[in-house]
């Protein structure tokens, strides 16, 4: 009995942390491109998840199926990829050569921004996300596996391994690992940092919308609000990763949704916001570069 | 000499105007009592914005967790004046009510930042350590968390919220407050610590170099800020008279931010002219509450790009005086 419970927490835990993981990815690229925590990116989950309420409202007369999830994913992906380069475009290039201070408070004003035109635009009330593939669960032993959170872990693991061969194997990639690891000397070896800076804030928002999805076909009730706080566990998944590192994120997205799901299930469901903080702050004061960052020197 | 007639002066002023203000002094002239607590919630606001003007602004650490330190002063001292008020106001029988009041408001208050200060130096200690944007999250996450253990202490309401705190604080003392903040806030800036501080602020490495205690230098500015969230905390129970946990979430942490950002970082001035904007505007566009927070996180955008340093960047009041008017009062030099 207890193992079979610890089990199916297990399963859960994984589900919620896929979602963590593949927001995470996106504060944790941004972050090595930019060094900026890029506050927006948690209502840009939202958004997605909006972008795919829209999308599936369109597709409603047809049937559930494969093909229309599959365009709901797409089309969500695709409007949060072009809103990701609108933000880097009107709001984080024109200060990025100012303090770190004017960037961060800048992303903390279009977050506000975002949450609060979403709630005048879609309405501040919840929204209801409509079913996008026939549901089915799967039954492991003891374990019960519903299709919705197969579907995460699945989806999401593809996309994690199709954006780590993308950074490994493309020109692009190569030229965003570039640009993380020092953006004058790119500049100077001829890479066009604007315009790698904007495909890392496509290729986040994207996953990120992703992401939004994902949640919808899970958990339907959709809002305005909702990214702030998957947004700031997902932030914690980063930093637990050692923020800047692509493995780290998924690594530590996987890991708040599990404690989560643990302390929920097993002490109490009230302290379920506070124990990715609680972690965070763990892990500040213990590993600060995160369980796979480097400890980078400070220069003069 | 000078000194004390001078705040023997304000005390009287503050005096007066709340006078004024409740209708006791000048009979059928009253303000309203709308406008009122739009002032008195202005006066809180300035304490909030001036005190962790001395953390973002002067010392240079972006902290966003200024509303879990007004929420432990603020529950600190409502539940000290809610369980033990009778009987403390038993043991002052034999002063005048008003007096009573005065002396269980300064009691809780000092409960309020003293807990506060504690909270902040058990946060700055190992927080502090970081740099740049690892401590804007975790003082985040600290806020947050002070916020959840607050929502699950039954003793102080819950998700009930606690209800039935006095109303001991009105606009005398919450301006009395604001002087002193900032008083002790500018105080402070002037002093060799405050340009230690500005030292950091403009190069953290290079004041290391000159010897300065870095750590040290930013948990006591830390630290003061977070007694001053305290007590202004403590302020706004006893002035609502109602507490919830939903008064002290990142959002409010945030709304303090806009504030010294509108006003300019690293100016006392700014920071009171940035809180009372702040209020006056959320009141004046209260018709139109919807756009309001579009309006100022887009002006917040904005001003990033076009001003980054605010309205007044590192200027004091006294700095806009034609420079004959200053009597030697200058604000610390800067440069950037």
């Amino acid at each position: 009995m207890a193992v079979s419970t610890f089990l199916q927490q297990l399963v859960n835990g994984l589900s919620l942390g896929s979602i963590y993981a593949l927001i995470a990815l996106g504060y944790t690229m941004v972050y090595g491109v930019l060094r900026l925590i890029n506050f927006a990116h948690g209502d840009v989950y939202m958004l997605g998840a909006y972008a795919g309420y829209y999308l599936s409202r369109r597709l409603q007369g047809r049937d559930p199926s494969l093909v229309s999830a599959l365009i709901v994913m797409a089309g969500a992906m695709l409007a949060c990829a072009i809103i990701g380069m609108v933000i880097e475009r009107f709001a984080y290039r024109p200060v990025r050569r100012a303090s770190r201070l004017t960037l961060l408070i800048t992303a903390i004003g279009v977050s506000l921004f975002i949450e609060n035109g979403a709630q005048l635009v879609f309405g501040a009330d919840p929204k209801f996300f409509p079913s996008l593939a026939p549901r089915a669960d799967f039954r492991f032993g003891p374990v019960r596996v519903t299709s919705e959170q197969l579907t995460v872990i699945v989806v999401s693991f593809l996309l994690m391994v199709a954006l780590r061969l993308f950074i490994l194997k493309t020109r692009t990639g190569k030229a965003m690992r570039a640009v993380s690891f020092s953006i004058d000397a790119s500049k100077l070896m001829g890479i066009s940092t604007d315009g790698i800076i904007a495909i890392t804030f496509a290729l986040g928002s994207a996953l990120a919308a992703a992401a939004g999805v994902l949640i919808g076909m899970q958990i339907p009730k959709i809002d305005p609000l909702m990214g702030i706080v998957y947004g700031l566990k997902a932030f914690v998944a980063a930093v637990l990763g050692g923020i800047g590192n692509i493995p780290g994120a998924v690594l530590g997205g996987l890991l708040i949704g599990i404690s989560e799901v643990m302390v929920v299930g097993y002490l109490s469901s009230t302290y379920r916001d506070a124990i990715a903080f609680g972690i965070l702050i763990l892990v500040l004061l213990l590993r600060p570069q995160g369980i796979l960052g480097r400890v980078q020197k400070e220069k003069v | 000499m000078k000194r004390v007639a001078t705040g023997a002066g304000v005390v009287v002023g503050l005096w007066l105007v709340n006078g004024l203000a409740a209708g006791s002094l000048v009979p059928g002239f009253r303000i309203s009592p709308y406008l009122l607590q739009v002032v008195c919630l202005a006066g809180i606001n300035i304490i909030l914005a001036v005190s962790l003007n001395l953390i973002n602004g002067f010392t240079g650490q972006f902290s966003i967790g200024h509303a879990g330190f007004m929420a432990i002063g603020a529950y600190s001292s409502a539940f000290l004046t809610v369980t033990f008020g009778t009987r403390l106001r038993g043991m002052l029988a034999f002063l005048p009510e008003g007096a009573q009041s005065g002396v269980l408001l300064l009691a809780g208050l000092s409960v309020a930042a003293v807990l506060a200060a504690i909270a902040g130096f058990l946060v700055g200690v190992p927080s502090l350590r970081l740099r740049g944007d690892y401590l804007a999250i975790v003082t985040l996450g600290f806020g947050e968390i002070i916020r959840v253990f607050i929502l699950n202490i039954d003793a102080v309401g819950g998700a009930r919220g606690l209800s039935g705190i006095p109303r001991l604080a009105d606009f005398f003392w919450i301006y009395l407050f604001a002087v002193i903040t900032i008083l002790v806030v500018s105080r402070i800036v002037g002093s060799s610590f405050g340009r230690t501080l500005i030292a950091i602020r403009e190069d953290e490495i290079a004041a290391e170099a000159m010897g300065v205690d870095t750590t040290k230098s930013k948990v006591i500015s830390f630290i003061v800020s977070s007694a001053f969230a305290g007590i202004a905390g403590g302020l706004f129970g006893h002035y609502l008279m109602y507490l919830h946990t939903n008064s002290f979430t990142f959002l409010k942490s945030i709304e303090i931010i806009i504030m010294i950002v509108i006003g300019g970082l690293g100016s006392i001035t700014g920071s009171v002219l940035g809180a009372i904007l702040y209020i006056g505007l959320t009141e004046g566009l209260r018709e139109f509450a919807q756009y309001r927070m579009v309006v100022f996180s887009l002006l917040l955008v904005v001003l990033m790009i076009v001003r980054p340093q605010g309205i007044l960047g590192h200027r004091e009041f006294v700095n806009l005086l034609p420079r004959r008017w200053r009597l030697g009062v200058e604000a610390p030099p800067t440069h950037g």
